[in-house]
């Protein structure tokens, strides 16, 4: 049941979007989303959506997986709907309703603009494997390592932290079997009562995720880690004819969105 | 042949520890030779791989490995790239998601160009039969390939000895046979000096020398044929002793004179018709 997390899920293909520069990658999500604040109108809105639809056609990632993967987000969505919903002034939709059309309206693009939002960094992390992700992240933020920020650090962290996944995963599964296996009791009950029934696995959880930390750092420092200095890779990142197109395009993306705002579409 | 790793007189105390963990190794290891070190838990076996690598450093004597002091802080990288280590959970020694950026690891620390570490990696995964599985994620492997690949893994820095810490300890008996296959070709067709922990003492029987330790000290020392033939000393030690060693010992112990080196069912059968004549 544990299985079906799809937490940061990359779904290997080689597609142009899979093939592009991982950097490329997280600079056109960033654009994406700079582009989709600035969007104001509906036409506005459809160019954003336009681009985001075009990438998922490109990379051949399924509708249907990406809708399943905002399941956990659709509280987030419904509540903000809501909201937007009844908290706009302006003409109410019946005499005498709370209800108003901008309301309606404003709560529309409220909930477009989020869905848009997850569907830009669900496709980054469908198309780029967590690996080339960190390695893409270490280099970008590479400047910033002139003001002292340990970016190496942070990124073999998040690295490892996603090697462990699904062998964290397999032990909690493990360690839930062992305790139904003696009565423990997972399924039924309130939310209050499950939350508790789940304490006794995260102890054994959490105490040899710390002994797995240490087993591994000494397994690292054998294999002659010293943190980021001098080290080379193996698979060198380079950027090729299809990244450079890749940011032309998202200029003329970006650009179109900002002049549809100017107009006020 | 020389002795690529000694210890001279090691004791070794863990902080926060009364007992000793060694006390007063000596032993001398030859380059090039497959060396087993057999014992109980708490036996000091795994303190005494760690010595190897300058993971640990004695608390007293002195511990020499390619020819550097280990307790010398500025060779360490020195140290261990000449000794690959590989450890029982083949999960917590596995960094990357994919096989063959994990077997890159240790190059990559070490500076080595790019295109280099491509053929390293390429080599050391035939050298361990897992190329195909290059583009594997690690955790859908088996234990004996997940083990296979940390192997790679360290064979990848080039280094002159392999040291493994039980790595078939938490192995099926399949996983454990292809482990035990693949460090034997490392010693006897690439010529690696390997050092193979262990408590199962049937993995001892193809080693040119078995190691037997104790509370922290050497207690025998020799050819395994020799080691296992002290019988008594073993079993005191709640050691076994392979099953031809200990059919041919009880045939001994019924007044029969037989010869206590055969460790293959072949030999033993030859000698036992050999003495009925």
């Amino acid at each position: 049941m544990l299985k079906d997390i799809t937490l940061g899920q990359y779904f290997p293909s080689n597609t142009a979007i899979h093939r592009l520069d991982p950097r490329t990658k997280i600079i056109l999500v960033v654009v994406y989303i700079v582009a989709l604040f600035q969007a104001k109108g509906w036409i506005g809105y459809g160019v954003v959506a336009l681009g985001a639809i075009s990438c998922m056609v490109i990379s051949r990632i399924k509708p249907k997986t990406l809708f399943r993967g905002m399941k956990p987000l659709i509280f987030v969505i419904v509540l903000t709907g809501v909201l937007n919903i009844f908290y706009t002034t302006g003409t109410p939709v019946l005499p005498g309703w709370i209800i108003t059309w901008e309301g309606i309206d404003r709560a529309a693009r409220m909930i477009l603009r989020i869905m848009l939002l997850v569907t830009g960094t669900f496709l980054l992390t469908y198309t780029t494997s967590p690996m080339a992700l960190t390695d893409g992240l270490e280099i970008l933020m590479n400047p910033l390592k002139k003001i002292k920020v340990p970016v190496h650090e942070m990124t073999i962290m998040m690295s490892m932290a996603l090697r462990f996944i699904p062998t964290l995963i397999e032990e909690t599964d493990k360690i839930m079997s062992a305790q139904k296996a003696r009565g423990a009791d997972f399924e039924t009950g309130n939310l209050i009562q499950r939350a508790k029934a789940l304490l006794p696995v995260l102890v054994p959880l959490f105490v040899s995720a710390f002994r797995r930390a240490e087993e591994l750092a000494v397994a690292m420092e054998s294999r002659c880690y010293h943190g980021g200095e001098g080290r080379t890779r193996m698979k060198q990142l380079v950027m090729g004819k299809n990244d450079y197109m890749a940011f032309g395009f998202s200029a003329v993306y970006l650009a179109a969105v900002i002049i549809l705002k100017k107009f006020g579409l | 042949m020389s002795s690529i790793i000694s210890f001279e007189n090691v004791h070794f105390t863990y902080p926060d520890d009364e007992m000793e963990s060694l006390c007063g190794v000596d032993l001398q290891i030859e380059e090039g030779s497959f060396v087993t070190v057999l014992g109980h838990n708490g036996s000091g076996k795994s303190t005494l791989a760690k010595h190897m690598n300058a993971i640990l450093t004695p608390t007293e004597g002195k511990v020499i490995v390619n020819g550097v002091d280990t307790s010398d802080d500025d060779r360490l990288l020195d140290i261990r790239r000449n000794v690959g280590m590989v450890f029982q959970n083949p999960d917590n020694q596995i960094v990357a998601n994919v096989v063959e950026d994990d077997v890159a690891f240790a190059p990559e620390n070490l500076g080595v160009p790019m295109n280099e570490i491509r053929q390293r990696v390429d080599e050391a995964l035939k050298l361990v039969d897992m190329y195909e599985y290059r583009l594997h994620a690690p955790h859908l492997l088996s234990g004996g390939q997940k083990q296979r690949v940390a192997i790679a893994g360290v064979i990848a820095m080039k280094p002159k000895i392999i040291v493994l810490d039980e790595p078939t300890a938490m192995l099926d008996p399949r996983g454990r046979g292809e482990v035990i296959s693949t460090i034997t070709k490392l010693c006897r067709e690439n010529g690696m000096t390997v050092v193979l922990i262990t408590h199962h003492m049937d993995e001892c029987i193809g080693a040119d020398r078995l190691v037997v330790m104790s509370n922290g000290k050497i207690i025998a020392d020799g050819k395994p044929a020799e080691v296992f033939s002290q019988v008594e000393l073993m079993h005191s030690e709640g050691l076994d002793v392979p099953e031809t060693t200990r059919l041919m010992y009880e045939l001994n112990c019924e007044g029969m004179k037989l010869p206590l080196e055969a460790l293959d069912v072949a030999s033993c059968a030859d000698a036992i018709a050999e003495a009925l004549k």
